[in-house]
């Protein structure tokens, strides 16, 4: 499947584009990215960058093109058969959807996490040790430092540290969620990609994952899907507004929320509409 | 003003009650005929055959003396047969099974493969028979060896195990595969740590169904050949064999009457053997089935 997008994907010559803003170095790089579903076009000419150790949220209505694109960071899009790719989307300088860039290996770097939780029918131990299992590490030891390490990263070691061995079904909905975030840290990842990591949860489980985004963004470069305005204002600091496959407008988080320059902004984040 | 006539409704509502008591006792008739047929058929065969089962009739080899007739062969022929049938089935069939649901692209080639395995399920077994006498006995020159037989028998349940074994894995939900594919795993990595343990107590279910369905099946090893008295255990696979239907058949085929009340007793075991083998399926499917 995955050779097969590759084929349909058409790169761009690397025209050089300014970012608008850039107050460090930025992660990702998009340049005039278009996404299709068979014939129906998701995203029309994407472009911006996104900085390294940040906390990015893309915002915007209901089938704006915002899930569509976070699954483009790394190449989950290409898990629907029909989707076809303009543009190119560079991450840490290289091309993710040049041939000679395994897959694997930009998962590897960018880690995911999920609206719904949906943590493994298996022990929270294996959960957390799936990821490093399937790179190779196969010492006891390490394991167990990485799972420990892991999941103290998403603040939940306490609540379960005395029963790793069991069920990870048998967690509320709010520890799964957590615990899918530990199971994205144990490959120690660069970015962390959340697809409404909230959108399932109650308001106490929410505030916890805020939290725990404001702490993980001091390691990792986040880029946070979400249809929450109020949450988008609260964790991030760069913000992008998503309307019909478009980028509207791309800035600091504090900006966009006091002064935005695009009417349809403006409109969307009073409630307006959406 | 009301568009609902109340009136309509009182009048109508006992003639609705009534028409749900008819269905209910038609629907249950429908289930009670199965039952009794069952029933009297369990009731027949216990009548006739209880007698004579004992030890010596799972120890003994056929023989001229209805008193002395015995099913050892028929056990242990249908065992060795298994062990042909049950690999082989099970490893062709899973193997189709994952090929089709996870690397095989979705084109008209797949989809005329898929109608054509499910097309297969319906095919008549004495054809499976005629096939196994082509090509397994004479092509390949098996003779008339249990491997012929057990390759025969894979053959005929294959498109059941792939089927139902497509099934389990189309049933793991699609969140599991993004979770594993976004942390890095290859295709492989997912079938083999994420699909197959959730799938392997559909895939099991499913393969022990079928090969309760071949060990009871007669028709293609009479066509492939499959002896009815034989009064030694086979050695290997390429020994001559007989199984549990087939000696059941011999037997209700003698003229001596006597000979039709151990063929009762020979269906008695086949139908313990069968009842163990779907009862595991059963545990199996209500042990593993409230995963997701």
């Amino acid at each position: 499947m995955n050779s097969a997008a590759e084929t349909k994907h058409v790169p761009v010559p690397n025209t050089t584009i300014k970012p608008k803003s850039r107050d460090s170095k930025s992660i990702y790089s998009i340049q005039n990215f278009s996404l299709w579903y068979g014939s129906d076009q998701a995203l029309y000419d994407v472009q911006f960058d996104i900085p390294a150790n940040n906390v990015t949220a893309i915002i915007g209505p209901s089938g704006c093109g915002k899930s569509t694109f976070i699954k483009a960071l790394n190449r989950m899009v290409e898990l629907v058969p029909s989707v076809k790719m303009l543009g190119s989307i560079n991450y840490n300088g290289k091309d993710i959807f040049s041939p000679k860039y395994k897959v694997e290996e930009l998962r590897t770097n960018v880690g995911m996490v999920f609206q719904n939780p949906n943590p493994f029918p298996k022990s929270i131990y294996e959960n957390v040790a799936y990821g490093p299992k399937i790179h190779g590490i196969k010492k006891k030891k390490v394991l167990d430092e990485i799972v420990e390490k892991s999941l103290k990263g998403a603040a939940l070691w306490d609540e379960v540290k005395d029963r790793l061995q069991e069920n990870a079904f048998g967690l509320s909905g709010g520890q799964q969620q957590r615990l899918c975030i530990a199971r994205c840290l144990a490959i120690e990842p660069d970015v962390i990609l959340m697809d409404e990591p909230t959108s399932a949860l109650d308001p106490i489980s929410t505030a916890k994952i805020e939290e725990l985004v404001q702490k993980l963004k001091e390691d990792y470069s986040i880029v946070i899907v979400t249809h929450n305005m109020q949450q988008a204002a609260r964790i991030s600091d760069k913000t992008a507004f998503f309307l019909n496959g478009e980028v509207i407008e791309y800035s600091n988080t504090d900006e966009l929320f006091s002064n935005p320059e695009d009417k349809r902004t403006e409109d969307y984040i009073t409630g307006r509409f959406g | 003003m009301s568009l609902v006539d109340k009136q309509v409704i009182q009048n109508k509502m006992s003639k609705r009650s009534v028409k749900n008591q008819i269905m209910n006792k038609l629907f249950f008739s429908a289930t009670a005929f199965g039952i009794v047929v069952l029933i009297v058929l369990l009731y027949r065969v216990f009548s006739e055959g209880i007698g004579h089962l004992d030890w010596g009739f799972l120890t003994n080899f056929a023989s001229r003396f209805p008193e002395e007739a015995g099913i050892k062969a028929a056990i242990v022929g249908s065992l060795w047969l298994m062990a042909v049938t049950a690999p082989v089935s099970l490893l062709l069939g899973v193997g189709t099974a994952i090929y089709l649901e996870e690397y095989a692209s979705r084109n008209k080639f797949t989809r005329f493969i898929q109608i054509n395995i499910s097309n297969l399920a319906g095919v008549p077994s004495i054809v499976f028979g005629l096939l196994g006498l082509t090509v397994f006995v004479r092509l390949m020159e098996m003779g008339r060896s249990i491997m012929a037989g057990g390759l025969t028998m894979s053959l005929l349940i294959l498109p059941i195990i792939v089927v139902s074994s497509q099934e389990a894995i189309r049933a793991i939900p699609k969140n599991q595969y993004e979770a594993s594919f976004a942390m890095g795993a290859t295709k492989w990595q997912t079938i083999r740590r994420v699909v197959l343990p959730a799938a392997i107590p559909g895939i099991l279910t499913g393969g022990i169904l079928a090969l309760s369905r071949a060990i009871g099946e007669t028709a293609p090893l009479l066509m492939i050949g499959a002896l009815s008295f034989i009064a030694y255990l086979p050695e290997n696979v390429w020994s001559g064999f007989t199984v549990l239907p087939i000696q059941i058949f011999n037997w209700t085929g003698r003229p001596q009457e006597e000979f039709h009340l151990v063929a009762s007793t020979g269906i008695i075991i086949l139908l313990v053997i069968l009842l163990f083998m779907n009862s595991i399926a059963v545990i199996i499917r209500n042990k593993f089935s409230k995963r997701f």
